[in-house]
């Protein structure tokens, strides 16, 4: 009993020992000469327990955090709202101030002006006046050959550099377009190639389209980031503050995004209940081991006359020890995992939950507790004289 | 005596043998679950990424540029070039034609709306295309149009109603791609001369479906208001045969919306075909790149070119690559997890039994006889778990495929062998230890019960 061996106790000192120590120091002791004693066991439950909780960890930090990473990248899709003037007039000046104002800073709001200006030989091209910094920032698909730096540089599209044919790049000659008897002369910066409509379009800079035409910004194209119902509730906010424009929402993106979302979510979801079940049984199969191992002490316990609460109490105890260890461990292992998987895969930081942690800790210690009744239920009914004898 | 052992230990243990068996088809059946779902969910998530419509445009070679602000297209009408709509069929003809999920030609013409006889005529661009309609190609139907390629497509009609021209069912089988869901109805049939109206046209001019609208001369009945959130909006769409009439071309159309599975891009994808060698040639044309299905759109449809619409076809090949990846990367844990569920399962089942070891042990028998016994039994309950999870996940699979994607997740046959060796190589893997150690443990010890 003595801790310190070598040094004597008079009786009454042992007694005092014995008075201010309880049960309760006979049982943690209990509780931590069996980790120390059967180490390995131990060692092998605790690393069922921590690579349990780890993955789990990590399947549920990746859950919530995939669907911000992916919203991420369909950003790329480009502009999921669009504001357009009524009737083919332009925007208020200050409408663009006011989107953005709205939406915050990590919003991407572009404005576009159109106009349909005549080539030298009389061909009808459409002209786009932008901002071209954040064009390129919203529109990554745009393959461009080189973005225009200067003001009186313009991107051509694919199909409108081929009917007009100016010399793009470094020997390129300035061409004419003329707009209601007003010609400007631009340079070919770069050229343009889409697939689509821009392809037929001729790009400029917005203030040197506007001293040109006059024409002042009828559309602006935002890319509203967040979930659906965000989006949603940022339509309704810029409707109220632009009542001259119609504002809609890109069906064609909002709707291809979220099929794919919840789609991934749903496999998502699936696969990592599987893995979390997977593991838990994981657990189970080695929490039981180890219970079943050490039926000797459970027989001596009641040999001695333990009472059957107490030795539940024990091993639950034991179980619950086990679970909150490899819960902790576990949890900062999976983070650890979680925001691996997000560098590889989406080279972005997953950024680590801990309000993941409760649900981690509970579940450990749901499953560790699980796993230890199981067996003792079972042992309950053998007498430990049996065991002792080793049948 | 060797058979005789295994044996008489299943059968006088079934409950422990029961339990590691358990373990063993629970880790298999996921790890053959998640390998399926992994290796099945590029096609599924490509499929669903098709809800962002065509990824190709089919235009004609020699084309004027378009003039179009806003969806008003301000082009003379019969300027530019056409294809001809006889050639459509031959996009089934193409090498990669299973993965070309459907086609919409388009054709817009420009046409006055003019309400009554009081009102002024309006320029209002009406669009000619397929909405699901029944094509042949050599011995294959198929049906095509938009309600396949631009899903988001929503329309309002009546359904049931009077006013509705009775479909006619002359037209041929109908594959049924698309299914006649409530929705559906509005639609206007392929054959009539029904048409869509968009929905902020249709506000603008007072019109609910089943009204009837002048148009070029022709009184035509709106089946249903059609909303896009696009352009269309402010358009009528009609099926392709009206327009042609309108526009006095038959057989022609402007260009064609072309919805195709492709591959992610890599560096062969973005190779000049010209300067390449017959042999990467030949495997840049077998592989489903956006650019090789364009190559090959252009080869089937005289005079043409095919583009990819890089909206769509850029975005689509990261969000499947980080699809993919991550769903890898899942597979792994997963294997991962049940690999360790099955390795404990055996380790607790072999510990406890180190008495018997004990006793084989003082009769005569050699570690490497006690080993033998050990490893067959894993053997046997590795290849009965592993059959038992194989079928278990190969459900579970099917099971999450149904009720995410609404189709089948197969499962390749020859993923079954790869998973019987991978369930008794990871049994031997948990089992090894545990039977080292318990051939190491001293019988004496053993046999008293000293554990």
């Amino acid at each position: 009993m003595s801790t310190t061996p070598g040094t004597l106790l008079t009786p009454r000192q042992v007694a005092d020992r014995r008075a201010h120590a309880p049960h309760t120091s006979m049982f943690t002791r209990m509780l931590l000469r069996a980790a120390v004693l059967r180490r390995r066991r131990a060692a092998s439950a605790l690393l069922a327990m921590i690579v349990a909780a780890a993955v789990a960890t990590a399947m549920m930090n990746l859950y919530v955090d995939v669907q911000a990473k992916l919203r991420t990248e369909f950003r790329n899709y480009g502009a999921n709202v669009v504001i357009v003037a009524k009737d083919g007039q332009s925007l208020p000046a200050d409408a663009l101030a006011k989107v953005e104002s709205v939406l915050g800073a990590k919003t991407l709001a572009v404005p576009f002006s159109y106009a349909v200006a005549r080539t030298k030989d009389g061909q009808s091209v459409v002209v786009v006046g932008t901002d071209f910094a954040r064009a390129r920032q919203l529109n990554h698909w745009w393959k461009v050959s080189h973005w225009p730096d200067a003001p009186d540089e313009a991107l051509v599209g694919m199909r409108a550099a081929a009917v007009l044919s100016p010399k793009i790049g470094p020997n390129r000659q300035p061409f004419e377009l003329t707009f209601q008897g007003k010609a400007i002369q631009l340079a070919p910066a770069g050229m343009l190639q889409t697939g689509a409509g821009e392809d037929s379009r001729i790009y400029l800079d917005q203030s040197e389209f506007q001293n040109w035409t006059g024409v002042a910004p009828s559309t602006i194209e935002v890319a509203a980031s967040g979930t659906a119902a965000e989006v949603e509730a940022s339509i309704r906010q810029l409707a109220q503050l632009l009542p001259t424009a119609d504002i809609r929402p890109v069906r064609q993106i909002m709707e291809g995004e979220a099929n794919v979302l919840n789609k991934t979510r749903a496999t998502l979801y699936a696969s990592a209940t599987l893995v979390v079940l997977t593991s838990a049984l994981c657990v189970l199969a080695t929490l039981i081991g180890w219970v079943f191992d050490r039926r000797r002490d459970f027989a001596i316990m009641k040999a001695l006359g333990a009472s059957e609460r107490l030795i539940n109490g024990f091993f639950a105890a034991e179980a619950a020890a086990l679970g909150v260890v490899g819960a902790i461990l576990g949890f900062f292992i999976g983070i650890g995992v979680a925001a691996w998987i997000g560098r590889v895969n989406f080279h972005a930081p997953v950024v680590p939950r801990f309000s993941v942690f409760p649900y981690i800790l509970a579940g450990s210690v749901a499953v560790a507790l699980i796993s230890a009744i199981l067996p003792i239920e079972l042992l309950r009914r053998v007498q430990p004289a049996i065991i002792l004898r080793g049948e | 005596m060797f058979p005789r052992i295994v044996y008489e230990s299943f059968r006088r243990q079934a409950r422990r043998k029961l339990l590691a068996g358990i373990a063993i088809t629970l880790g298999v059946a996921v790890a053959t679950a998640m390998i399926a779902v992994a290796t099945d969910i590029g096609d599924k998530i490509n499929r669903e990424l098709r809800s962002y419509g065509a990824n190709l445009v089919v235009t004609p070679q020699e084309d004027t540029l378009d003039v179009e602000v806003g969806g008003v297209n301000l082009k003379p009408p019969s300027d530019g070039a056409f294809l001809n709509e006889a050639d459509l069929p031959k996009i089934r003809g193409t090498f990669w034609h299973h993965n070309i999920v459907g086609f919409s030609p388009m054709l817009p013409v420009t046409v006055k709306v003019g309400d009554g006889n009081n009102k002024d005529a309006k320029d209002v661009t009406l669009v000619g295309t397929y909405f699901n309609k029944a094509l042949r190609f050599g011995k294959e139907d198929f049906t095509t149009g938009v309600k396949i390629t631009n899903p988001w497509w929503k329309v309002e009609g009546k359904c049931g109603d009077g006013a509705e021209p009775v479909r006619s069912g002359a037209e041929g089988p109908r594959p049924g791609r698309v299914e006649d869901s409530p929705s559906a109805c509005g639609w206007p049939d392929d054959n009539s001369q029904d048409i869509l109206v968009g929905e902020r046209l249709a506000a603008k001019l007072a019109k609910k479906p089943g009204d009837t609208i002048e148009i070029a001369g022709r009184q035509l009945t709106i089946s249903g208001i059609l909303s896009t959130g696009g352009a269309e909006d402010d358009q009528i769409v009609a099926p392709l045969a009206l327009a042609q009439q309108i526009l006095g071309k038959p057989g022609a159309i402007r260009r064609v919306y072309v919805s195709a599975l492709t591959k992610p891009p890599d560096a062969l994808s973005v190779r000049d075909p010209k300067t390449m060698t017959p042999e990467v040639y030949d495997r840049w044309y077998c592989s489903p790149y956006v650019e090789s299905i364009a190559y090959q759109l252009q080869e089937v449809i005289p005079h043409s070119h095919a583009e990819q619409i890089r909206q769509v076809a850029q975005n689509e090949g990261t969000v499947l690559s980080r699809i993919k990846g991550l769903m890898l990367l899942i597979t792994l844990a997963a294997l991962f997890a049940s690999a360790l569920a099955v390795s404990a399962a055996m380790a607790t089942a072999i510990y406890e039994r180190r008495v018997e070891v004990g006793l084989m042990k003082a009769l005569g028998a050699g570690n490497l006889a006690v080993s033998a016994i050990f490893f067959a039994e894993a053997l046997l309950l590795a290849l009965v778990g592993g059959v038992a999870g194989f079928s278990a996940g190969a459900l579970l699979a099917r099971q999450i495929g149904r009720s995410i994607f609404n189709s089948q997740i197969s499962i390749e046959p020859v993923l079954f062998p790869i998973i019987m060796t991978i369930a008794v190589f990871v049994t031997f893997a948990g089992s090894a230890a545990a039977i080292r150690r318990a051939v190491k443990f001293d019988p004496v010890f053993a046999l008293r019960g000293e554990g």
